[in-house]
């Protein structure tokens, strides 16, 4: 085969799997008749009628805040504190248990101590618990990265008189980028679980607070919409980063093409 | 600057331990030497005799266990603005993430010049190394011999009285190495350096270099510092073939080969590597 026609081929599958699979389920759906499990066009004919017109505003709007607004906040405060973390042996000896006992709580087990504590779980709180669990994979992996800069690299930076802050701005930064990223997908999808959990646990908005109605009065069309919705702003949301990442890292491709050539 | 009489570098009774105690790795037992302004002193010397650590230490990088390093008669305790150091591995001393322009720009970011000046001189050190076609191209689209251009570059903006050097044609191909050589003796008249090279290739100290300082195994010493009376231009062809500089390439291989038959203590000369790469 040659190139055109297979990257035709690959696109042809990329769009004919899902197309096929949502048939199937549509079909499906028909053939059961079981209220459960609605007709997939009822789904997307609620869809619509819920996401893209009446509740966009009300309720993916704030989930949409919540996550970037967390996610945002992991990203500063994980390289913030990563990069003097990676560079510091006794950063790192000091800090690395405490981080790891914070990186093993699941999530849904600080819930009760943010209810509890705070009486309510508003919007700080949820800000709060997406940024806190995000912050986890970006931090190790902005120190792994920092870490992993060839030595070489730095004594030549060091060996040109450049002070320790402009080491970190033209070496240390970029050369982590590429781990940095790493984290930073990791982190996102976080994010949207994040999101998920702390509407469904207590709010009034919110894509997860509409999952939790509709499904409290068995309005099944809506709770599946709401399930669709999520994932597809997950699907987009890293689709996003994935770009961004291109525009950013497209060195790093060429880089690592050349060297396991 | 120039108002020091005395020598322009003087390396005197520099000595390197790792570690301490009776686990202590003596990795440069006491090296003294002087280099001249507008000289190219060669240092030779078998593997593992922490030449990369000496040259580290007149750079600044490391700090010498005992004795000092002088620059115009001042003991440098950190990288000297005269001094720019050329590494072996230019494959990892270059930001892959930066074009060659960005590469060569790098030192010369802090320093107090304009953004012309700044751009002239990148473009005046590609041009000396011809590599202007390719000042857009990220390092690692170049060969390895281009990049190694590349970082020699880099050094000559910065426009520094010292080059250092750390076997810094090691691994490329002997065609690639012939060139560079060549190019390293014409930086040096067109811009004016003093050199001081490393390397264990003793056809290449004898060509390029006013005198090699040759040394021992390690713990290091100076074994001898020979006169190289080869009359400059050098040519790889004419200058290889001179009665002189054979007979100075043997007496050197001579020296350095009985170091080798001397039952020297492998332990050191093992971890004394193990040092070199730090």
């Amino acid at each position: 085969m040659n190139r055109k026609a297979y990257n035709a081929a690959a696109v042809a599958a990329e769009i004919a799997v899902p197309v096929a699979l949502l048939v199937a389920w549509q079909a499906w759906t028909v053939h059961a008749n079981d209220p459960r499990f609605p007709r997939l066009s009822t789904i997307l004919v609620q869809f619509r009628e819920l996401w893209l017109f009446s509740e966009f505003n009300l309720h993916v709007v704030p989930s949409l805040e919540r996550i970037g607004l967390g996610f945002g906040i992991a990203v500063v405060l994980g390289i913030a504190l990563g990069v003097p973390l990676g560079l510091s042996r006794w950063g790192r000896i000091i800090a690395m248990p405490h981080v790891e006992w914070w990186r093993a709580m699941p999530p849904p087990a600080l819930l009760p101590i943010s209810i509890v504590l705070l009486h309510s779980i508003g919007n700080r709180q949820k800000v709060a618990f997406i940024a806190f669990f995000c912050l986890f994979p970006i931090l190790l992996n902005t120190i792994d990265g920092v870490r992993g800069i060839d030595p070489a690299l730095l004594d030549t930076a060091r060996s040109y008189g450049i002070r320790r802050f402009e080491r970190i701005r033209r070496i240390v930064l970029p050369g982590a980028l590429p781990q940095i990223f790493a984290g930073l997908r990791t982190s996102l999808s976080l994010a949207v679980i994040m999101m998920v959990l702390t509407e469904y646990f207590s709010s009034s908005s919110g894509v997860g607070y509409v999952l939790l109605i509709s499904k409290n009065t068995l309005q099944l069309a809506p709770m599946w919409a709401a399930i669709v919705l999520i994932g597809v702003l997950g699907y987009l949301l890293n689709l996003a980063l994935i770009l961004v990442e291109r525009r950013v890292l497209a060195w790093h491709r060429g880089w690592r093409a050349a060297v396991v050539q | 600057m120039s108002a020091y009489a005395g020598h322009l570098l003087e390396i005197r009774n520099v000595g390197k331990t790792y570690g301490s105690g009776p686990k202590a790795t003596h990795a440069i037992d006491d090296v003294s030497f002087a280099v001249e302004d507008r000289e190219f002193v060669c240092v030779v010397g078998p593997s593992g005799c922490g030449k990369t650590t000496l040259l580290k230490c007149v750079g600044g990088l490391l700090r010498p266990s005992k004795g000092q390093v002088l620059l115009r008669g001042k003991p440098v305790t950190s990288p000297p603005e005269e001094m720019a150091l050329v590494f072996q591995e230019y494959g990892r001393s270059l930001m892959p993430w930066a074009s060659v322009r960005n590469n060569v720009l790098l030192p010369l970011r802090h320093k107090a010049l304009g953004r012309k000046e700044r751009r002239a001189l990148v473009e005046e050190a590609l041009d000396a190394v011809g590599l202007t076609r390719f000042i857009d191209h990220y390092p690692w689209q170049l060969s390895g011999g281009m990049q190694q251009r590349v970082a020699i570059a880099r050094a000559l903006a910065y426009q520094p009285s010292i080059l250092l050097m750390d076997e810094p044609f090691a691994s490329v191909d002997a065609q690639t190495r012939a060139d560079l050589e060549d190019l390293v003796l014409r930086v040096r008249e067109e811009f004016a350096v003093t050199i001081l090279f490393v390397t264990h290739d003793i056809d290449e100290s004898v060509y390029l270099s006013d005198r090699v300082v040759v040394l021992t195994q390690a713990p290091t010493e100076v074994k001898e510092i020979a006169e190289v009376d080869l009359p400059f231009p050098r040519d790889q062809i004419a200058t290889k073939e001179l009665p002189d500089f054979t007979q100075l390439r043997g007496h050197i291989y001579r020296l350095i080969r009985r170091e080798h038959v001397e039952p020297a203590e492998d332990l050191a000369t093992a971890t004394a590597t193990k040092g070199e790469q730090e």
